[in-house]
């Protein structure tokens, strides 16, 4: 059976699995479709919620990302899980106990202001679609592969198959449907990643392979990796390249962005109890953490792998000839995602660190699918990742296209412009809002403002520098009032857009850049960090604002005190 | 819920559980990780050192075990307070 028939048998397969698990748990209510009916078991929100977080960034583009970046990219790693004691301390619990839909709902109440609510709406679909735009880039380039097609129609084919899917399922069905794709995601990450361990250092579990010693040079794999990287003048593989300012406010924006993402913080709303939505973030870390702590190891594996196999006979030999390269080297340039430039005429590959002499180009997205490949592993791996690739695009898009509907439909609709509107109708608006933002998501897709994971980094930052410092302070003070609140917000928000969109593009039009990463604005900060400055922005902003207007009402402090103790939740159940 | 003392000596006490708790969490992650990682190359793993292993791995661990003894700790308090869920 060749490669591609047993890529379309597995990734099938798990298609009709994912469809049949919609069908059967569609919901019947709109407790049920905006929150699941609040049944949902913490371990099994807790998978759900991996599913939903891990995301194409995760899958597809973060060990690419790590294989190439080394130790600068660790504040990927602790960035997103980091997030996750934030919001198990300071977001999850009380937003379980106020017990509504929507965060946006939340900021209304508690900042007793449409004004609050409309601004939280806009901050939350401006970071979701830069979110989904980022899913979409890793979409194109797993079934570009996977159905041996351009780039641009694999990212068609997979906008439309989002769309189908997001559609058929509310909350409920989506968490079922999202547990089963986690199950597909980690198998399909982890078994290639324990061939890989196994073939470079004779250790089954990655984690551990990546601080083992090399089978093949009998030194640790780090070194040896670390030595071929010196051979060929790239910078050394665990060393610090970027500067410490800009590297600890990347991780403070990635984290902060984590606690801030609408998309997992409604994944709280579904558990039962307060309790439980305390246990279930860390169990939702659990399973983070299977995949987060293989990364690492499957980045510098791949890089190991990847030099090993342009200079099959060391470093200080002659590179592998064009006309001999392997056949996933073939399959890879088809898609536009790899290539070779033959600079000097001499028909072999040089890889190296320098711009004039290096004939390699090898587009980060594609290391995790091609991991495999790399490895020679058998067809029914190759298979399986490009499954597992598909299910981590499907399940953040779909938890991300329901948070936008959502809003669009239960905060901007049927709370401001038209209160009356049936059932039907609000269901109605909340595809036709799931269908443009796919539209201007795959639009955007097409020309991306960077790697699947750098686009996300982004969709953190203004994350972080929005909605997360107006839940905290709307939960852990009692004096931030309405307008302090929304000034925050736009204070942040607005000041973070400026800063990527100088930097990236008006809105992402590259050639309207007036800075770059590499020599930014301010200091060393790079767009993606800059979520970090944003949310003290949002923070000192409400502050002085709601220290010199009027203080909240009672109501409000009655309600702030209401959401900090667990009594009483389950009363929120039946509305 | 007793009365208006109770919820704010409950209050008061999530605060500092809190407090503590992101204390470890900033240590192991921004400290250990990164501002500390320079003092730290002294000591080997695998082929580097430890602020590379708590970068990549070590935090990540903390973090898990932080989450559950957090649940746990306020878990407890609750039940103390009266206010846990019946």
């Amino acid at each position: 059976m060749d490669q591609f028939t047993l890529n379309l048998i597995v990734v099938g397969a798990t298609f009709a699995l994912y469809i049949g698990i919609a069908i059967w748990a569609r919901a019947g209510s709109t407790s049920e479709f905006y929150a699941a009916g609040r049944g949902v078991h913490p371990v099994v929100n807790g998978m759900a919620t991996g599913a939903d977080w891990m995301s194409a960034a995760s899958f597809i583009s973060m060990a690419g990302i790590i294989a190439f970046g080394g130790y600068d990219t660790s504040a990927y790693l602790m960035g997103w899980t980091g997030g996750y004691v934030l919001l198990a301390m300071l977001l999850a619990p009380y937003l379980r106990k106020f017990g509504k839909f929507t965060v946006p709902e939340f900021i209304g109440d508690r900042f007793y202001s449409q004004t609050a609510r409309s601004v939280a709406v806009a901050c939350l679909i401006i970071a979701s679609i830069t979110y989904v735009i980022g899913q979409m880039t890793g979409v194109g380039v797993a079934f570009s592969r996977f159905l041996e097609v351009d780039n641009a129609t694999g990212l068609y084919i997979g906008a439309a198959i989002v769309f189908f899917y997001a559609v058929l399922g509310g909350m409920k069905g989506i968490t079922y449907t999202q547990v089963a794709q986690y199950v597909v995601l980690i198998i399909a990450y982890t078994i290639p990643a324990i061939f890989i361990s196994l073939q470079l250092t004779g250790n089954p579990i990655p984690a551990l392979g990546l601080f083992a010693d090399a089978t093949s040079t009998g030194e640790p794999l780090l070194t040896t990796l670390n030595g071929l990287l010196a051979d060929l003048g790239f910078s050394s593989y665990t060393q610090q390249s970027d500067t410490t300012l800009n590297m600890f406010l990347f991780t403070v924006s990635l984290m902060i962005g984590t606690a801030g993402l609408p998309h997992v913080i409604v994944r709280f709303f579904t558990v039962p109890t307060v309790k439980d939505a305390r246990s279930s973030a860390g169990w939702a870390l659990v399973f983070i953490a299977l995949l987060y702590l293989t990364a690492p190891a499957v980045g510098a594996m791949a890089r190991l792998n990847l030099i090993n196999t342009i200079y099959p006979n060391g470093t200080t030999e002659a590179p592998l000839a064009y006309d001999q390269r392997p056949e996933w080297v073939q399959k890879w340039e088809q898609t536009g995602l790899l290539k070779f430039e033959d600079k000097n005429g001499d028909g072999l590959i040089q890889y190296t660190a320098s711009k004039d002499t290096n004939e390699f180009d090898v587009n980060k997205d594609i290391i995790t699918l091609a991991n495999p490949e790399i490895a020679q592993l058998p067809g029914w791996v190759i298979a399986l990742v490009a499954a597992g690739g598909l299910a981590a695009a499907l399940s953040t898009a779909a938890g991300l296209l329901m948070a936008i509907s959502s809003a669009v439909s239960h905060d901007l609709i049927k709370s401001q412009i038209n209160p009356s509107i049936s059932e039907k109708g609000e269901l109605m608006s909340a595809r036709v809002a799931m269908a443009v933002a796919i539209a201007v998501a795959t639009y955007l897709g097409l020309n991306p403002p960077g790697f699947a994971a750098q686009t996300v980094a982004l969709a953190f930052g203004l994350a972080a520098a929005s909605i997360f410092p107006a839940l905290m302070m709307g939960i852990f003070s009692k004096r931030i009032n309405d307008k302090g609140a929304v000034a925050g917000m736009l204070a942040g928000l607005i000041v973070t857009i400026v800063y990527i969109f100088l930097h990236k593009g008006w809105f992402f039009i590259a050639d309207t850049a007036s800075f770059s990463d590499s020599d930014p604005l301010l200091l060393s900060v790079k767009s993606t960090s800059f979520g970090s400055i944003g949310a003290l922005i949002n923070f000192a902003v409400a502050y002085f604002v709601s220290s010199a207007t009027e203080d909240t009402p009672q109501e409000i402090k009655d309600l702030v005190e209401a959401v900090r103790v667990p009594r009483g939740s389950s009363a929120a159940i039946d509305h | 819920m007793a009365s208006q003392q109770d919820s704010s000596a409950y209050w008061s006490k999530n605060i500092s559980i809190i407090k503590g708790c992101l204390i470890v969490w900033f240590v192991a992650s921004f400290g250990m990780a990164i501002l500390f990682r320079p003092m730290l190359a002294g000591i080997g793993v695998g082929g580097t050192d430890l602020g590379f292993w708590f970068a990549q791995q070590g935090s990540i661990l903390v973090f898990l075990v932080l989450i559950f003894f957090y649940a746990w700790r306020m878990n407890k308090l609750d039940v103390e307070f009266g206010v846990d869920e019946e």
